[in-house]
């Protein structure tokens, strides 16, 4: 300041520093903060809610080459995949997917219902506190290493002991001849890896869906003198089923759209698989090996993109269905 | 009395199998954590982790994983970050700004089917926008598709968090006088901050393990990471390719890597757990 009167400048401003913008100023940029901070923030809300539709939309813009030129039906149904003659038929590739979930499915269910009922209706908090970070650990570890788990300890299991020992007792029925492909490589192991993948979400989902069973039905039937396990079974398993169903079909469409640990064990070759130990050839594994190579060869990366789509809208179905059940679930049941 | 011997003798059974079923389940952990550990441990040296691979590394010469563990990491706290600033903002609005009304369950099935979508459909997705920008595989490429993978799990284990908040906090807040973004940014977030940070450790997990995200997206190269424009290597994608080569030695290493991997997916899941736990010291209850 001083310098500025021996320079004979004008005084800086300096009052406005020292004034307190009045309370009406304040209140009135709080205001504006708030209307236009949550104006961005439901734009990314609402921006989030069409980026669905905007996936959807830019598959559907990348496949649209081969939908166009291919009927719908025999890129379905055809069962002959040469991209080089222009053939593409994903049936194969669609059964391959359909099997590998189908049996992770068949063993995953009975098991997570199980650890589901018993976590929600049997275990002390000790267990539970014990259990649960354990689900959580197996939820998070990456699929890839699932993937060399199932070559490393799955694969060979099928290899030497449950291949020869099916081959043996019930080696005439075709579902259970090794004779094709011994290698262990094959729909079995992929189901088997998927299985365990899939055990943290249906367990977590279905015991939410049992615990919000509300807790006077429980007393009211374990006064009526029966067992625990007779009221999990016709009263809890009962007015939760809906929940679990949804939490089934969760699980389902998460091993839909599993690439990596299948990729790696399912022996990926394109035909349809006709026994449990045949190398089958999912819709992801497809996407995964031949992108980089795609460009070369016409409608490719079309088909390809085609593959996403069928697999995108498959699980979006899915996922809408169980999404409704739970939201009805949990409105009906106890108010979270 | 028989029918009472009969549901005696169904109880029975059925905890059995309840018993041997959660055996299973967790039997099946110690079983990958087992296999990944040993068979990790047997090919683990100290070059693995301190040098990028040297010339002919996938025929058996000698080098490391650096560029993965580095470019994973690149990779998983750039998509954190972004997916922090969409997410934190997304789950406030919905918390703290909107009521129940259709919106705001439309957002919500959103999320939850954003959360479903297969990452090999966001890595598909993710590639078409870098060609819609002329990108080629780069970082860049690849943060934005894992970034689009994290948001749901993020956003959705945020609004978790945030709904823990004590209404009466909230409430008192409003009755104070002050707005609602002041309400979102000085209180919720604050008071919630242990969760949030846990939440942001579960995405960060989730992506730094992500393959089929990052497979078209951000191509794989023996570098370390410089630039965003540049492809860079990662974690899941060296195992991948490792094991996929025919050579014994250079497969080994796949089982270190992966061993590597699973720690880092490890310890951020245990830092996760103590972030809730420490950090909640100062909040309010």
């Amino acid at each position: 300041m001083a310098e500025s009167w021996i320079e004979g400048r004008p005084l800086p401003r300096q009052k406005a520093r020292h004034t307190i913008p009045s309370r009406e100023m304040r209140t009135k940029r709080r205001r504006v903060v708030d209307r236009l901070g949550g104006r961005m923030m439901g734009g990314l809300a609402v921006g989030t809610a069409l980026l669905v539709a905007v996936i959807v939309i830019a598959l559907l813009a990348r496949a649209w080459p081969i939908l166009r030129s291919h009927p719908l039906k025999e890129l379905l149904l055809g069962r002959t995949w040469h991209p080089l003659q222009g053939a593409f038929g994903f049936w194969p590739f669609i059964v391959g997917t359909l099997w590998v979930t189908a049996l992770g499915m068949v063993i995953a269910v009975p098991v997570c219902t199980l650890c589901a009922i018993y976590l929600a209706e049997y275990a002390p908090s000790t267990v539970r506190q014990l259990v649960k970070p354990l689900i959580d650990v197996l939820a998070g570890i990456p699929s890839v290493v699932y993937g060399l788990w199932g070559v490393l300890t799955v694969v060979p299991l099928i290899r030497e002991r449950v291949g020869p020992w099916m081959d043996h007792h019930l080696g005439h029925i075709r579902l259970f001849s090794t004779a094709t492909n011994p290698t262990g490589y094959g729909v079995l192991a992929g189901g088997v890896v998927l299985a365990v993948m899939v055990f943290p979400i249906i367990i977590s989902v279905m015991e939410e869906v049992l615990r919000s069973v509300p807790d006077g039905l429980r007393e009211a039937t374990l006064a009526l003198g029966v067992t625990r396990w007779i009221m999990v079974r016709k009263v809890i398993l009962r007015r939760a089923l809906p929940g679990v169903v949804a939490a089934v079909v969760l699980g389902f469409s998460r091993a839909l759209g599993e690439t990596m640990a299948v990729l790696m064990v399912v022996g990926n070759v394109p035909r349809v698989p006709q026994s449990l130990f045949d190398a089958g050839y999912p819709l992801t594994s497809l996407i995964a090996n031949n992108f980089g190579e795609m460009m070369s060869i016409p409608l490719y990366d079309a088909a390809l993109m085609a593959a996403g789509l069928f697999l995108l809208l498959v699980v979006l179905g899915f996922n809408i269905l169980a999404w409704l059940v739970l939201r009805r679930m949990s409105m009906s049941g106890r108010v979270r | 009395m028989n029918r009472r011997s009969l549901w005696k003798l169904e109880q029975t059974v059925m905890k059995v199998l309840m018993g041997s079923a959660l055996l299973l389940v967790t039997g099946c952990l110690v079983l990958i954590l087992g296999t990944v550990v040993r068979r990790g441990l047997s090919a683990m040296n100290l070059a693995m982790i301190t040098q990028p691979p040297r010339g002919g590394y996938y025929t058996g010469a000698g080098g490391g994983i650096l560029n993965a563990i580095l470019g994973s990491l690149c990779l998983a706290v750039g998509a954190t970050l972004v997916a922090l600033l969409l997410g934190l903002p997304i789950a406030l609005y919905l918390q703290v700004y909107a009521g129940p009304c259709g919106l705001v369950e439309m957002v919500r099935l959103s999320l939850d089917v954003l959360g479903g979508i297969p990452s090999i459909v966001y890595g598909a997705f993710g590639f078409s926008l870098m060609l819609l920008m002329g990108l080629r595989a780069s970082l860049l490429g690849g943060i934005i598709a894992l970034a689009l993978v994290e948001l749901p799990i993020m956003c959705r284990a945020i609004e978790e968090v945030l709904k823990m908040v004590p209404f009466e906090l909230t409430e008192s807040a409003h009755a104070l006088g002050i707005t609602r973004w002041e309400v979102a940014w000085k209180i919720v977030v604050r008071q919630a901050l242990p969760g949030i940070t846990s939440a942001i450790l579960l995405a960060f997990g989730r992506g730094i393990g992500d393959a089929a995200s990052v497979l078209f997206t951000t191509g794989y190269t023996d570098r370390l990471p410089t630039s965003l424009l540049r492809p860079v290597a990662s974690l899941p994608l060296a195992v991948f390719f490792q094991l996929g080569t025919p050579f014994p030695v250079v497969q080994e290493r796949a089982y270190a890597s992966a061993l590597v991997l699973t720690v880092m997916v490890l310890v951020i899941s245990v830092f996760s757990r103590l972030a809730s736990n420490r950090l909640s010291r100062y909040v309010v209850k």
